[in-house]
């Protein structure tokens, strides 16, 4: 069965790359994609993350005080 | 630079690929140096423009409107003063603080200009002709009781003297990175203080910003809303590795360096016969630029043969502050300006001397 996946949505770039060096530096595994179109119509960046560290991934950026648009399941 | 050139290459944030995710990254890392470096409240309120020029503009036209009062020095460069002699034409009231004849100001002076009511006040850190450091901290005090914003031009300063933008009560900051930030040219930016609203600046470009992209409308969020267009991503990989190399020397034995070269130079200018010196006498009250008359000379003549003659390399005339030469009485001729920077030895600033010694005796 292959892993369930997430998404964090940002209003910006600079947000998107700040996400994932706080997630990073937390020691999660995640990864700057390009945004899923059934998310957003957007041409920018999402951050991937594995959806069972949905928590984690939420509450470091919310330490940080880093700008999203939500956490979504892929 | 090199390594974004042959590695990245990509466009900062116009695509999830990995060449246009290392750009982005670049870009932020670039970024979190400026808002380090200048004690900005956050990386996100660090916009990046082409150059100080760029920023100030913003910055004026982005606050100012018809009926608001801006009060700025009388030793400005046009970077300020031409925007706002702009502005003046659509109606700003624009006050100009008069300096004295070593491009000083008091700051009674400056109190007295900054009446209740008035938006913005404008200054430069330090004058680009005399070096004269202008008191910001008693102008963001100023401001501040009067409940205007405060823009510093810190195009000569920053690199040079310590700045915080948090700490010294700055609104906003504009500052090029091709000068003493140890950058190239094509970088810079102006940063946004806690008290700057986003609502009250309206940006003075539109277009593509990677994001939001469904929308026609501009986003409103910090720093897409001013950071249209693509950003010189080299260039900024270029600016962090600048103000890294410049926090590695560190600013404290830049200025001492500097200073100490800009006072030999001095001294040993001030030895010659006829060479009118400019600003105040104390170092610690200046930049480390030196600006020089020879009354009676064609300045742009003995510029010319410092450079053909001895390969001494100055800047010659009204150094884009007309303003700044009338209030020192220099105007139209200006002065001929020498700039010691962090690779400028001693034996340079010797030779400068006696080839202006032979010259002036000539």
């Amino acid at each position: 069965m292959s892993e369930a996946y997430g998404v964090v949505l940002f209003f910006t770039t600079s947000s998107a790359i700040r996400g994932e060096k706080v997630a990073k530096r937390q020691g999660l595994r995640v990864k700057l994609i390009p945004t899923p179109r059934q998310l957003s119509s957007d041409c920018g960046m999402a951050l991937r993350f594995a959806w069972r560290d949905a928590d984690d991934v939420r509450r470091c950026l919310e330490e940080a005080g880093v700008e999203n648009d939500g956490l979504h399941r892929i | 630079m090199a390594t974004y050139l042959e590695r990245f290459g990509g466009n900062p944030g116009r695509s999830g690929h990995r060449l246009s995710v290392a750009a982005g990254r670049a870009v932020y890392e670039a970024r979190e140096t400026v808002a380090e470096f200048f004690g900005a409240p956050d990386p996100l309120r660090v916009i990046f423009t082409p150059n100080a020029t760029y920023a100030i503009n913003l910055a004026l036209r982005g606050l100012l409107g018809p009926g608001d009062r801006v009060v700025t020095s009388s030793v400005e460069h046009n970077s300020v003063m031409r925007p706002l002699r702009a502005l003046e034409k659509e109606g700003v009231d624009v006050v100009v603080a008069r300096c004295d004849a070593a491009a000083a100001l008091d700051p009674a002076e400056l109190a007295r200009a900054v009446t209740p009511g008035t938006k913005l006040v404008v200054l430069t850190h330090a004058s680009n002709v005399t070096g004269t450091i202008l008191p910001v901290a008693e102008a963001a005090e100023i401001a501040r009781r009067a409940g205007a914003l405060f823009l510093l031009d810190a195009a000569q300063t920053a690199g040079y003297l310590p700045i915080d933008v948090a700490r010294m009560g700055i609104d906003l900051l504009a500052f090029t990175g091709h000068k003493a930030l140890q950058g190239p040219s094509g970088t810079g930016g102006l940063i946004l203080g806690q008290e700057v609203e986003a609502e009250a600046l309206r940006p003075l470009c539109h277009g593509g910003t990677g994001s939001a992209s469904e929308s026609e409308e501009q986003p409103a969020v910090l720093p897409d809303k001013y950071e249209a267009g693509t950003l010189n991503a080299v260039g900024l990989a270029g600016l962090r590795a600048g103000i890294e190399h410049l926090t590695t020397v560190g600013l404290e034995a830049v200025r001492g360096r500097e200073e100490a070269l800009a006072e030999a130079l001095r001294e040993g200018l001030a030895d010659v016969a006829d060479v009118a010196l400019y600003g105040p006498a104390e170092a610690a009250r200046r930049t480390p630029v030196v600006s020089i008359g020879l009354p009676g000379r064609r300045l742009a003549d003995v510029a010319l043969r410092l450079d053909e003659e001895y390969g001494v390399l100055a800047r010659v005339g009204l150094q884009c502050a007309p303003a700044c030469h009338r209030t020192l009485g220099t105007f139209p001729e200006g002065t001929i300006r020498l700039s010691p920077g962090l690779n400028t030895t001693r034996e340079e600033i010797d030779h400068t001397v006696a080839a202006i010694r032979e010259i002036a005796s000539a």
